[in-house]
């Protein structure tokens, strides 16, 4: 319970502390239902993607070392030294239940070459992982953006539930509690009031007869 | 020169040697300092999206946590040439149980 004094002005100033806590109480429950259910949404996403690509990336990655090991790896390290493409992306914001959560996406550029080299000195390995790699590429950026996405709301969603839950177990009833005292007492002034008033009147009238 | 528009990665030279064919921004970091140094020049370049392989971001999670919560830059670990461990999964789970108290994915 709160320490305050019992009056009738602290009375109605907890009684509209009192409505807008619950107002807001409201409001916070509606907003940290709907993440959620955007939360699930974007998590089926990441998770689907991520398993994807924790496959396909594994492959690609070892049908490079497989390359390595066949081209040696100075001669892979040259191969690569000048990049054919360079992964490009556009960046942005969105605005989720009101968290500002980044969009990635691929912004997409002119056709260059598949390879960054020629096909003298190369091995079909490293082609072929190199391919691999820029088919994996849009999922990648996507994984980037859910992944990132997810943090942000899972961190917002956290908060919200700290603060619903300080609300509805700590805040509301420790001001419900404090109104039903503060009228409590004031009934009991009254009461004492009536009581004396009573005596007095008693007491006039015992004296004027 | 604005790298707002740039990808990077950070990792073992095994690993990562292959995203420069994409035109990533590679970092070869094989220790602790050295990775934790990458990333936070990444970061500081304003690279938005950095992607870590799990064995490297194993050694630094303080960095990645830091990271986590803000909108730049998205670390995502990925596996490496080892195949994965199981790090990006357990990111995935570790959100869940923030969200929704329980993992419901089983």
């Amino acid at each position: 319970m709160m320490n305050v004094n019992p009056t009738r002005m602290e009375l109605t100033r907890l009684k509209r502390r009192l409505s807008t806590a619950e107002r807001g109480h409201k409001l916070l429950k509606d907003k940290r239902d709907e993440m959620v259910r955007r939360f699930m949404e974007y998590i089926r996403k990441n998770k689907k993607l991520r398993q994807e690509i924790d496959e396909k990336l594994a492959a690609a990655m070892s049908r490079f070392s497989t390359a390595q090991a066949v081209m040696g790896e100075s001669e892979v390290a040259e191969a690569l030294l000048c990049p054919a493409r360079e992964a490009k992306i556009k960046v942005g914001k969105q605005n989720i239940m009101n968290v500002d959560v980044p969009t990635i996406r691929f912004s997409v550029e002119e056709n260059k070459a598949d390879l960054p080299y020629g096909f003298a000195f190369t091995s079909a390995e490293l082609d072929q992982s190199v391919l691999d790699m820029s088919d994996l590429l849009p999922l990648l950026i996507e994984l980037a953006e859910t992944e990132k996405i997810c943090n942000m709301l899972a961190d917002e969603i956290e908060k919200t539930r700290r603060r619903v839950n300080a609300l509805e177990h700590i805040m509301i009833p420790e001001m419900q509690e404090t109104i039903k005292y503060i009228s409590m007492k004031l009934e009991d002034n009254e009461r004492g009031n009536i009581t004396r008033l009573m005596k007095v009147k008693e007491m006039v009238t015992e004296d004027a007869m | 020169m604005s790298n707002k528009n740039k990808l990077s990665v950070v990792g073992e030279r095994d690993s990562v040697m292959i995203f420069k064919a994409l035109g990533f921004i590679t970092r070869y970091a094989d220790k602790k300092d050295e990775i934790e140094k990458a990333v936070k020049q990444l970061a500081r370049d304003e690279v938005p999206v950095i992607y870590i392989t799990e064995s490297a971001a194993e050694k630094i999670p303080e960095t990645i946590a830091h990271f986590k919560s803000e909108p730049y830059p998205a670390i995502i670990p990925i596996p490496d040439k080892s195949g994965s461990k199981g790090l990006g999964m357990k990111g995935i789970r570790a959100n869940v149980e923030k969200a929704v108290g329980t993992d419901i994915f089983e």
